[in-house]
């Protein structure tokens, strides 16, 4: 019974992890139907900006800062200069992410070296708490909080704002949206931007445990990929619920068949295909 | 979309690509025994990635179906055939059977998955289907090795019983294969089935409502491109003589993409001059500097710039211009 609250609150975690990334994903994918391979490259370079920083200034509220901030700067510059040009051919739009994925792998690998790394926890939360026997720790509690309230956060953006209106009519239909005034054209390129930087901020929130090391653009943007296609493309409630799914089930399927991890993600979506195709909260 | 202006529209093909093809052709045949062991062995996988390219081609270029899944096929003949010559000590011919069965079964399994998805959403979800595989490449050590991979596969020439052995045999056996599937793979997108194939690509409502089942063109697009890329993937096992998890990657599988994006897709030429470019720019620039993935990166975003269409088809005028 305790093995099985610590691994779901595991599995919560990792959770929490793939909607940071995810949701980013899925909101680029609603606007723009790009199919961002690039989206593991700006959870990896949010670490290693933030890294820098915290080492210049010993603050990680700056470092995180930084690292949003200057990989969405990045993302908005690759979607103005170089997508924009290829609305409504996805496979070119494709292409040009895998071409910035290995040239923002490269750079990192030149820029930081291929040592592994990670992030220091924040001071105020280190340890753990202890409920009866179970055991937990608080850095880990704190990002689930930290990601549930990005999601409420989006979800009122996405809701309750003019922003997250024109965002919802360009999602729906573009021309139309542009018709009654809307620059669906700047728009994408925020979306864009808010994306990379919302990978980038997953990145550092999972900074303290996971690290950062070659290679880890790649580790978790097939996981992302599974959320967004279980939730259903392009919707914000779906990458939750999807995040959790692919959270526990991953922790789960690691934990008691390791050999087959992976492969245990293959079955929910095999299911979720076959029954329906669009995903759990997609629209045709 | 990829391929729009397909080769249906066949107006005569300029002087220079015909001799640009009988010259390539005469250098794949008559060169090799002019050349050192190291430029066989990378001809040879030239065109062991011109199989895969052309294969992954009929599905991207000729049916219109975008797939980042494609070197799973590949992956998975290839591991089959390593794991059943050195596990199980198995002959040439089980060996080379089993290999293409074990790919084009799964093909046929996940072509049932993706075969009714189009566009953007048929790109993620092979991509995941292709993580997948990757995944269990990786992480099912006790069967596939892991990270590590399996090494041993014994050589073409030994276990196939030739008399002769080295790079120069083994080429032309690869040449005989390429030859064969090449010639095999532009029979089928020339057939009436091809040229569904390609009514589905430009236009698929269209060929619903003339009465074609365009899920079942779809499927079986998908499972021979399968097959194809399951019967490169049994030579590289026996060229390369080891598995391992790195041609199941993200990066491999856009790699073949990219072989079919800057040759040409809708044409089987285009592919295997793609496939041409990249391996042997890869093997030289790599031998030069640690940067290759900054200029594969580079080469990416150029091709999308400047040849969208693919090199074999830059002299071709599009029909909306």
């Amino acid at each position: 019974m305790i093995y099985l609250i610590t691994q779901t609150l595991n599995g919560l975690f990792s959770a929490a992890l793939l909607f940071l990334i995810a949701s980013g994903l899925t909101l680029v994918f609603g606007v723009m139907r790009i199919v961002n391979i690039a989206h593991g490259s700006f959870y990896m370079l949010g670490v290693y900006v933030a890294s820098t920083v915290i080492a210049r200034t010993r603050s990680l509220l700056l470092g995180a800062l930084a690292a949003v901030l200057v990989v969405g700067a990045a993302g908005f510059v690759v979607e103005r200069v170089f997508l924009r040009r290829f609305a409504a051919e996805p496979l070119a739009q494709m292409m040009m992410t895998m071409g910035f994925a290995l040239l923002f792998r490269d750079i990192a690998f030149v820029m930081w070296g291929g040592d592994p790394f990670t992030l220091p926890y924040p001071q105020a939360l280190r340890g753990s708490v202890e409920v009866g026997e179970i055991v937990f720790p608080i850095y880990r509690l704190f990002v689930i909080l930290v990601a549930a309230m990005v999601g409420l956060g989006l979800w009122l953006v996405n809701e309750r704002t003019l922003v997250g209106a024109r965002l919802r009519a360009a999602v729906d239909d573009p021309e139309m949206a542009a018709g009654t005034g809307t620059n669906v054209a700047l728009l994408s390129g925020l979306v864009f931007g808010a994306g990379a930087g919302l990978a980038a901020f997953g990145g550092v929130m999972g900074g303290p445990i996971l690290g950062g090391y070659p290679g880890m653009d790649f580790d978790l943007l097939p996981l992302a990929f599974v959320v967004v296609i279980i939730g259903g493309m392009g919707s914000l409630k779906g990458a939750l619920i999807g995040s959790i799914v692919v959270g526990l089930i991953d922790n789960f399927g690691k934990a008691l068949v390791p050999e087959l991890s992976y492969f245990t993600l293959f079955a929910p979506m095999v299911i979720v295909l076959a029954l329906r195709p669009t995903g759990l909260y997609g629209r045709a | 979309m990829a391929g729009r202006n397909g080769t249906h529209r066949s107006v005569r093909s300029p002087a220079w690509k015909r001799y640009l093809l009988i010259l390539g052709l005469v250098i794949l045949v008559a060169g090799p025994p002019f050349l050192s062991s190291y430029w066989v062995g990378l001809l040879t996988q030239v065109l062991i990635f011109a199989i895969l390219a052309m294969s992954l081609d009929v599905l991207l270029g000729y049916t219109g179906l975008p797939s980042l899944g494609h070197v799973g096929f590949f992956g998975v003949s290839a591991y089959t055939v390593a794991i059943l010559s050195t596990a199980h000590q198995a002959g040439f011919w089980t060996c080379v059977v089993g290999g293409i069965v074990a790919g084009t079964l799964l093909s046929a399994a996940f072509g049932l998955l993706v075969s009714h998805v189009r566009n953007v959403y048929f790109l993620m979800i092979t991509l995941a289907l292709g993580m997948v595989l990757w995944g269990l490449s990786y992480r099912w050590i006790p069967v596939t090795g892991g990270d590590n991979g399996i090494s041993g596969v014994p050589r073409l020439e030994a276990h196939a019983g030739l008399p002769l052995s080295g790079p120069i045999p083994f080429y032309y056996v690869t040449l005989l294969v390429f030859g064969a599937c090449g010639l095999l793979m532009a029979l089928i997108v020339s057939s009436p089935f091809g040229y569904t194939l390609r009514g589905i690509r430009e236009n698929e409502s269209r060929m619903r409502s003339l009465g074609f089942n365009t899920w079942l063109h779809c499927y079986l697009s998908y499972v021979i491109a399968g097959a194809f890329a399951s019967v490169s993937g049994v030579v590289w096992a026996y060229y390369n003589g080891f598995v391992s998890p790195t041609y199941l990657e993200l990066t491999a599988a856009s790699e073949v993409f990219l072989m079919v994006t800057l040759g040409g897709p809708g044409t089987l030429v285009g592919p295997v001059l793609g496939a041409g470019t990249i391996v042997l720019l890869k093997n030289v620039i790599s031998a030069y500097t640690q940067r290759w993935l900054l200029i594969l990166g580079a080469i990416y975003i150029i091709t999308i710039l400047g040849a969208p269409k693919g090199l074999w088809n830059l002299g071709r005028v599009s029909p909306r211009s």
